[in-house]
C-alpha cells in the first residue's frame, strides 16, 4: 500500500480543494461532549478529537427516513434524492468496519440500490483515534483497518501518515500537488510505532468474542435473559446508534393532492414491541427478553458463525447510550458468568422503581 | 436455497409491477380468492416461480404485505392468491374489484425442494388457511403426476363453511391417482359426510407408508404443528423430509428489512420452507 505524509497545516487546504467536488461531512461537536457527522460549511467546526458520534455513519447512506419511490396509478417513479456526492472525513476504523459489514449485508443476493448508490458516491477518508472506557474495538479486532477506505489519516505529532486505499484515493492526493510528501523518515516511523504501542495499551475493555456463539447457544434458556428483559425499556436506542443495525420499516404515505403515495423507509429496531407482529395480532416475539435475545444473537452469534467475526465493531455506542446499561459489554460479561452483582442490583432497582 | 435473484425487477428489487385483478370471489366469510395477471404481458409470461414461494402485494395508500402464491407454475401467466381479511393491507385488498390494479413483486423465498421430491411419495397436511401455500404444490404434483409416487392430501377446517377451495377438494376426491381425506373439527350443518375431528384423526387412513421415500408437507395454524409432527414422526418419516412453510412479518422479501429474522437466518430468503430438522436445530421457528 502506498503511504504519503501530509503536514498538519495542509489538512484543511487539502479538504477545501476536495470539497469543491462533493459535500464534505465530518465530525463536529453538537452538544457538550457529543459529536455528530455534519455537512461542513466552516472548516473550523471540524473536531477531530472526538471519540464517537451520536449516530453512526450509516445515516449518510440510509437516512433515518427517506423515500424509495412514488407510487401512482400510472406506475412507479424511483426516488434517489438521498444520493449525493459526499466525502466522509474523520471516520474511525470501527465505523469503517461497520460499513464493510453493511456492504456484505445489503449487497448479498439482492443488491439494495438505495444503499449501493449512496455508497458508490461517497469517498471514505478515515482518521486514527484514541480509545475511552467504552471502546471494545480491540476485542472485536476492528481497532485497525486495512480496507474499506479511500484515504486513511494516521495522526502523528506534526503530520499525518496518509494511507492510500483505492484508486480514487490516489486521485484525491493529486488534486493539490506538492503538499503530500512521499519521503517518510525513520523518525516518522518511530513516532508511529510508539503511538501504536501506547494506543494498544490504552484499551480498557477485554471481551472474548470468539467464545460468544457457544455461550449464546448454551445460555439460550438462561434466566439472565428474563432479568435483562424486565429492565429493558424497549426504546430501540441501541439499534439506532449501532453501526451495523440495518432493520427498517416501509411506509406508505398517501399524498393529499393526488391519488399517489410516497413509499418511504425508516429505521426500525428488533427491540420494539411491534417488530415481529403479523396481521391478525400474532406476535412471534411478544416478550422483551425474546427481542433482546434476537438483538444479541445477531451481534454476538450469527455473524461470527457465518463470517468468523462478530457483527459488533466495538464502537461503544450502545454502552454510552442505553439508559439502563444493557449493552454488548454487560451482556457479554453476564454470558461469561462474571461477577455482575452490582449490575443486577441496579437493574432490579430500575425495575421496582 | 438462499440463491439467486430471480425476481421480476432486476435493478431495483423494491419496485413493484402493476397487476390487474382478473377474477375474485369469496372462499369463506373472511377469505377471498384473487386471480391476477401482470399488466406487462411479457413479464406476466416470464414470471417464473416454484411452489412454496411468495410475493409481496401492495395496494396504493394502504401498504404492502407478503402472500403465498396459491397457483402452480405449471399453469403460467396467471397468479392466484387466497387472502384472509386480517390487517390494513388485506382490508384494502378486500375492497378491490375485478380489473382494479395492485402492485406485485417477487417471487421470493426458497419454495419446496421440488426436484428432490421427484419419484417420492407425497403427504400433504393442511389446516385452515394452510391450504393457500400448499395448494400450489398439490396442483403441481397433480399436473406432473408421473414425476411423483403416491400423493395423499389431508385437509382440515374448523367447520364446513370455513373449508377454503371446498368444491375443488371435493372434485379431487373423484381422482383415482390421489388419496384425498377431508375433515372438519365440528359439523354445524348436519350435512357433512366426511370425517369429523382434527386433522390428526385422518392419519389412520394412511396405509402402508414407506417412510424413507416419503416427503410430508405441513402448513396450518401454529397449534396444529405439534400434533401433526408427532404423527409424522410416528410414521418414521425422516426429519429432513418433513417440510413446513412458515409465516413471519416481512417488509422487503429480500433479506434486508430484518423483520422475519429467526436465529441467524431470514425467513424470506432462507425460508419460508423449512424442514423439521431446521425446527429442532434453530429454536423459535415454531
Amino acid at each position: 500500500m502506498k503511504i504519503v505524509k501530509l503536514k498538519k497545516e495542509n489538512l484543511f487546504p487539502f479538504l477545501e480543494s476536495l470539497s469543491k467536488e462533493a459535500d464534505l461531512w465530518a465530525p463536529v461537536q453538537k452538544y457538550e461532549n457529543k459529536h455528530s457527522f455534519q455537512l461542513i460549511k466552516d472548516f473550523s467546526q471540524i473536531d477531530l478529537k472526538y471519540t464517537r458520534t451520536i449516530l453512526p455513519p450509516k445515516k449518510l447512506f440510509l437516512p433515518p427516513t427517506f423515500n424509495m419511490f412514488l407510487a401512482t396509478e400510472q406506475g412507479y417513479e424511483e426516488d434517489f434524492s438521498h444520493v449525493t456526492k459526499k466525502i466522509l472525513f474523520g471516520i474511525h476504523p470501527c465505523d469503517i468496519h461497520g460499513l464493510l459489514i453493511l456492504d456484505r449485508f445489503f449487497q448479498h443476493v439482492f443488491d439494495d440500490p438505495y444503499y449501493s448508490k449512496a455508497r458508490q458516491n461517497t469517498l471514505i477518508l478515515g482518521h486514527s483515534c484514541w480509545p475511552d472506557e467504552n471502546c471494545m474495538c480491540k476485542s472485536t479486532n476492528t481497532h485497525i483497518i486495512e480496507e474499506g477506505y479511500d484515504l486513511f489519516f494516521s495522526e502523528l505529532e506534526t503530520a499525518y501518515l496518509v494511507w492510500i486505499g483505492s484508486s480514487e484515493g490516489d486521485d484525491c492526493i493529486r488534486i493539490k500537488p506538492g503538499i503530500f510528501d512521499e519521503d517518510i523518515t525513520d523518525e516518522d516511523i518511530q513516532i508511529y510505532i510508539k503511538w501504536h504501542n501506547e494506543r494498544d495499551k490504552a484499551f480498557q475493555v477485554d471481551i472474548n468474542f470468539i467464545a460468544m456463539p457457544d455461550l449464546m447457544e448454551l445460555k439460550y434458556e438462561n434466566p439472565l435473559w428474563e432479568k435483562l428483559g424486565d429492565a429493558c425499556l424497549a426504546c430501540g436506542s441501541c439499534s439506532n446508534v449501532c453501526p451495523t443495525c440495518n432493520c427498517y420499516n416501509v411506509l406508505d404515505k398517501p399524498l393529499l393532492n393526488k391519488y399517489a403515495s410516497e413509499i418511504g423507509r425508516c429505521w426500525d429496531a428488533c427491540t420494539l414491541e411491534s417488530y415481529s407482529e403479523v396481521a391478525g395480532g400474532e406476535n412471534f416475539r411478544e416478550k422483551r427478553a425474546q427481542r433482546l435475545k434476537l438483538w444479541y444473537t445477531h451481534k454476538l452469534q450469527a455473524y461470527i458463525s457465518k463470517y468468523g467475526k462478530p457483527a459488533c465493531v466495538g464502537c461503544g455506542r450502545c454502552a454510552s447510550t442505553c439508559p439502563v446499561d444493557i449493552n454488548v459489554q454487560t451482556v457479554a460479561k453476564a454470558l461469561e458468568g462474571k461477577d455482575m452483582d452490582t449490575f443486577w442490583n441496579r437493574l432490579s432497582k430500575e425495575v421496582t422503581k | 436455497m438462499n440463491g439467486e435473484n430471480k425476481c421480476i425487477n432486476q435493478t431495483n428489487p423494491y419496485l413493484p409491477e402493476a397487476a390487474r385483478i382478473v377474477r375474485t370471489y369469496p372462499l369463506t366469510e373472511d377469505v377471498k380468492y384473487f386471480q391476477v395477471r401482470l399488466v406487462d404481458m411479457e413479464k406476466a409470461i416470464s414470471f417464473k416461480y416454484s411452489p412454496g414461494q411468495f410475493a409481496m402485494i401492495s395496494v396504493l395508500g394502504a401498504g404492502e404485505a407478503p402472500f403465498s402464491i396459491s397457483s402452480t407454475p405449471s399453469r403460467p401467466s396467471l397468479l392466484e392468491f387466497c387472502i384472509r381479511k386480517a390487517g390494513t393491507v388485506t382490508n384494502a385488498i378486500f375492497k378491490l374489484k375485478e380489473n382494479d390494479h395492485i402492485g406485485i413483486r417477487g417471487p421470493y423465498g426458497n419454495g419446496f425442494p421440488i426436484e428432490s421430491m421427484h419419484g417420492k411419495d407425497i403427504i400433504i397436511v393442511m389446516g385452515g388457511l394452510g391450504a393457500a401455500p400448499l395448494r400450489s404444490v398439490l396442483l403441481y404434483c397433480l399436473d406432473n403426476r408421473d414425476l411423483f409416487g403416491r400423493v395423499a392430501l389431508l385437509h382440515g377446517a374448523k367447520r364446513p363453511a370455513e373449508m377454503i377451495f371446498r368444491e375443488e377438494f371435493f372434485a379431487l376426491k373423484e381422482r383415482k391417482d390421489l388419496e384425498c381425506y377431508l375433515t372438519v373439527d365440528a359439523d354445524d350443518t348436519g350435512k357433512w359426510k366426511e370425517n369429523i375431528g382434527v386433522v390428526t384423526t385422518l392419519f389412520p387412513q394412511l396405509k402402508d407408508i414407506n417412510p424413507s421415500k416419503t416427503f410430508a408437507i405441513v402448513c396450518g395454524p401454529p397449534v396444529m404443528y405439534k400434533f401433526v409432527l408427532k404423527e409424522l414422526i410416528k410414521l418414521n418419516i425422516p426429519k429432513n423430509q418433513i417440510l413446513m412453510t412458515l409465516e413471519r412479518r416481512m417488509k422487503c422479501g429480500v433479506g434486508k428489512c430484518g423483520h422475519c429474522a429467526i436465529d441467524y437466518i431470514y425467513t424470506c430468503i432462507d425460508g419460508p420452507v423449512f424442514t423439521y430438522w431446521d425446527v429442532i436445530h434453530m429454536k423459535e421457528l415454531i
